[in-house]
């Protein structure tokens, strides 16, 4: 990519009195975890060449207590959703786009428990809108030798019914797609759900993500394919514990894009 | 006149009883917590789905069509059934039958299904006594379980044995003059029977073991984890119907946080009516709301559950089937003392002594089991209350979940990074 690209911040379109169509909520791993922060970029690309008007919160943004409530800590879940939804309402933020199904799931589900109503959408269906509008095309020379096999997100999935778009998204590369025996409802969960991600797994006979990877390279496919940040950890792990990365790769669907778009 | 005194008799007493089963029930409900319930309509379409059409007993195809089989022939056996009582008491035959085309109907749809689920039950009892399902095994499921199983399982068996042969000696009784129609029986009687049409007191025995075991198997199921068999079309019924994603509000915590941001509403008169609960979370049975125990009712420990478990697969403690199990025992056992005493202590609770805290922990909330529960058993939303309760009552997180907390309250995130970095992923792009 030769030009650079400016992400804009709400604050400063807002002094200009502006108001973007979208926040885009980038998350804690968005924007920290050093992995996910390419898969950040790679969607702020897609949205610049498709021309969405959206903005992000920069440092404003903070935790919206997923995990915290998912840990059972309701306490300090409400005292974040209730700041969140000040911010959000500076900003008159009708509209989100998140890329982690854990925030895409909160604020869909539970923020209007608490008063605040948006429309929410997961980065995978405003992808699939996008192609769908013929904004995004991806090269079919880049993938058509390559099998794609997709993980799905436990509250993308099965927490909101969204087992399409995602695979909407894949079939546009044209590459060849293979699926788990456990798929859509049926998906084997990562591990990381219910904020085990930031705990030590309970003592068993194996880890939950090693059961998925397993299952997930028996498929053949070079490219596990994810829509969630945590999954993304688990299976990268899981592909590394397997001794499989040289091999197998793992992506987020919005990375796939990018790159069969040569952006 | 006699058989008519009799089956009065008889049917008052089983109405008796199981009337002092179902209030017995009934008054363990007045201990636990509201479930707020709207949307009829939405209430309708899923129990026509989930329940009368069985869409989520297919999830398993092969067994769930066999289940869906046996579910299907109890509806229509039942209004046989029902005739059959008001045979008793008016001492009268088939007073249904003037129903024509619809009496047709039924009789042969229930003759049918009378061998049918005669068939369905050998391959269930063949399954649950010469093979190694793994999904009817677990601590949870203690040898009460598999008798359990077997007595409901004989028992519906006899019962299509006793209706098979009120049927036969029916048809054979009356040659072409009955009323309703009989396909299988009306078949069979000649090869069973040859000529002999004098089978008046084999129909009349057979008659009053069809019905006595009707109303025996009608007050054993209460005790039994076949209870399901009345709880269960009631269980989809009262389904949750936000997106299995969504967990409930906890109201409560919100007035505390309000305040907490908004020092001003402190000196707002408290809303009417609306007492301080007097603990955050679920730590025993008094805690639960019905529909959590109406759940635990309706369990019918299939181990679909458990069977797609992340935690359980890999081998950890948690067991999702395990939890309801748990909470129906827990009331047994607590509830007639909280019935005489609201305030009742034995010392125990069904976190620690039933549900250990190994086992909560162990949750990924993927939502697999509520997902392929055949009743829409919620297990995620329970395991949360009872983690809520963990950790706000007893600051009981495991260490490194405080640290995340600690994080979150600190720096606006689950890892230990500055919220002025929370930019950097948009340099040099």
């Amino acid at each position: 990519m030769d030009t650079k690209i400016n992400v804009p911040l709400i604050s400063e379109l807002s002094a200009q009195g502006e108001t973007p169509e979208y926040l885009f909520w980038v998350g804690c791993a968005g924007a920290f975890d050093e992995r996910y922060q390419k898969v950040t970029r790679a969607f702020v690309r897609l949205l610049h060449h498709a021309g969405v008007s959206y903005a992000v919160l920069g440092t404003e943004e903070t935790c919206n207590g997923d995990p915290a409530r998912r840990a059972g800590n309701e306490m300090l879940f409400q005292m974040q959703a209730l700041t969140v939804i000040e911010t959000l309402k500076t900003y008159d933020v009708k509209k989100i786009i998140t890329c982690c199904p854990h925030c895409f799931n909160i604020f869909k589900n539970e923020y209007s428990d608490l008063g605040g109503h948006y429309e929410v959408t997961h980065h995978s269906q405003f992808l699939k809108m996008l192609v769908d509008q013929g904004k995004l095309k991806a090269d079919p020379a880049i993938f058509n030798n390559k099998t794609i096999v997709f993980h799905d997100p436990c509250y993308l999935g099965r927490g909101n019914g969204e087992y399409e778009s995602p695979r909407a998204v894949i079939a546009s590369l044209k590459a060849k797609t293979i699926e788990m025996p456990r798929n859509k409802s049926k998906a084997l969960c990562c591990g990381a759900g219910g904020a085990q991600m930031f705990k030590e797994a309970e003592p068993g006979i194996k880890e939950v993500n090693t059961e998925r990877t397993e299952e997930a390279l028996s498929t053949g496919a070079s490219i596990v394919a994810t829509a969630c940040p945590f999954c993304m950890t688990m299976l990268t792990d899981g592909i590394k514990f397997r001794d499989k990365q040289e091999e197998v790769k793992n992506y987020d669907i919005a990375e796939l894009l990018v790159m069969a778009m040569g952006l | 006149m006699v058989k008519q005194i009799i089956f009065i008799i008889v049917l008052l007493i089983t109405l008796g009883f199981f009337a002092y089963t179902v209030k017995r029930i009934y008054s363990f409900f007045r201990l636990t917590k509201p479930f707020p319930v709207s949307q009829w309509g939405k209430r309708i379409n899923i129990t026509l789905k989930v329940a009368i059409g069985q869409t989520k007993i297919f999830r398993l195809p092969v067994i769930g069509f066999i289940h869906a089989l046996v579910f299907w022939g109890f509806m229509v056996i039942t209004l046989g059934s029902i005739e059959m009582v008001i045979d008793g008491i008016a001492g009268i035959e088939r007073s249904m039958s003037a129903t024509g085309w619809f009496y047709d109907f039924v009789m042969a749809s229930g003759d049918i299904m009378a061998y049918v689920i005669m068939l369905s039950i050998i391959i269930f009892l063949i399954r649950r006594l010469f093979m190694t399902i793994r999904r009817f095994y677990g601590i949870e499921m203690q040898p009460k379980s598999k008798i359990d199983a077997l007595i409901a399982l004989s028992i519906i068996f006899l019962l299509m044995i006793s209706l098979a042969g009120v049927n036969l000696t029916y048809v054979q009784i009356h040659a072409d003059n009955y009323e309703g129609v009989f396909p299988v029986s009306a078949a069979l009687a000649p090869i069973l029977f040859g000529e002999n049409q004098n089978l008046y007191f084999l129909h009349e025995v057979w008659w009053w073991v069809h019905i006595l075991l009707i109303f025996a198997f009608a007050n054993i199921l209460p005790y039994s984890k076949h209870f399901h068999v009345f709880t269960s079309i009631p269980n989809v019924f009262l389904s949750r119907l936000e997106p299995l994603g969504h967990l409930p509000n906890m109201e409560n915590v919100t007035r505390e946080v309000k305040l907490m941001l908004d020092p001003e509403t402190a000196f707002a008169p408290a809303p009417e009516g609306d007492a301080v609960p007097l603990r955050f979370g679920v730590k025993d049975v008094e805690d639960v709301t019905w529909k959590n125990y109406l759940d635990s009712l309706a369990c019918t420990e299939c181990g679909r559950c458990t069977a797609v478990c992340p935690a359980n697969i890999t081998g950890k403690k948690l067991s999702p089937r395990k939890i309801f199990v748990d909470l129906r025992a827990r009331m047994k056992e607590k509830g007639p003392g909280l019935l005489k005493n609201i305030s009742y202590d034995d010392g125990k609770s069904l976190i620690g002594d039933y549900i250990s805290t190994e086992e909560l922990w162990a949750c990924t909330t993927c939502n697999a089991c509520a997902q392929e529960c055949p009743i829409n058993i919620n297990h995620p939303t329970l395991i949360l209350d009872m983690r809520r309760y963990l950790v706000m009552e007893e600051s009981a997180a495991p260490a490194s979940l405080n640290t995340m907390f600690a994080n979150i309250e600190n720096n606006g995130a689950p890892w230990q990074f500055s919220p002025e970095d929370r930019m950097k992923w948009a340099e040099n792009l």
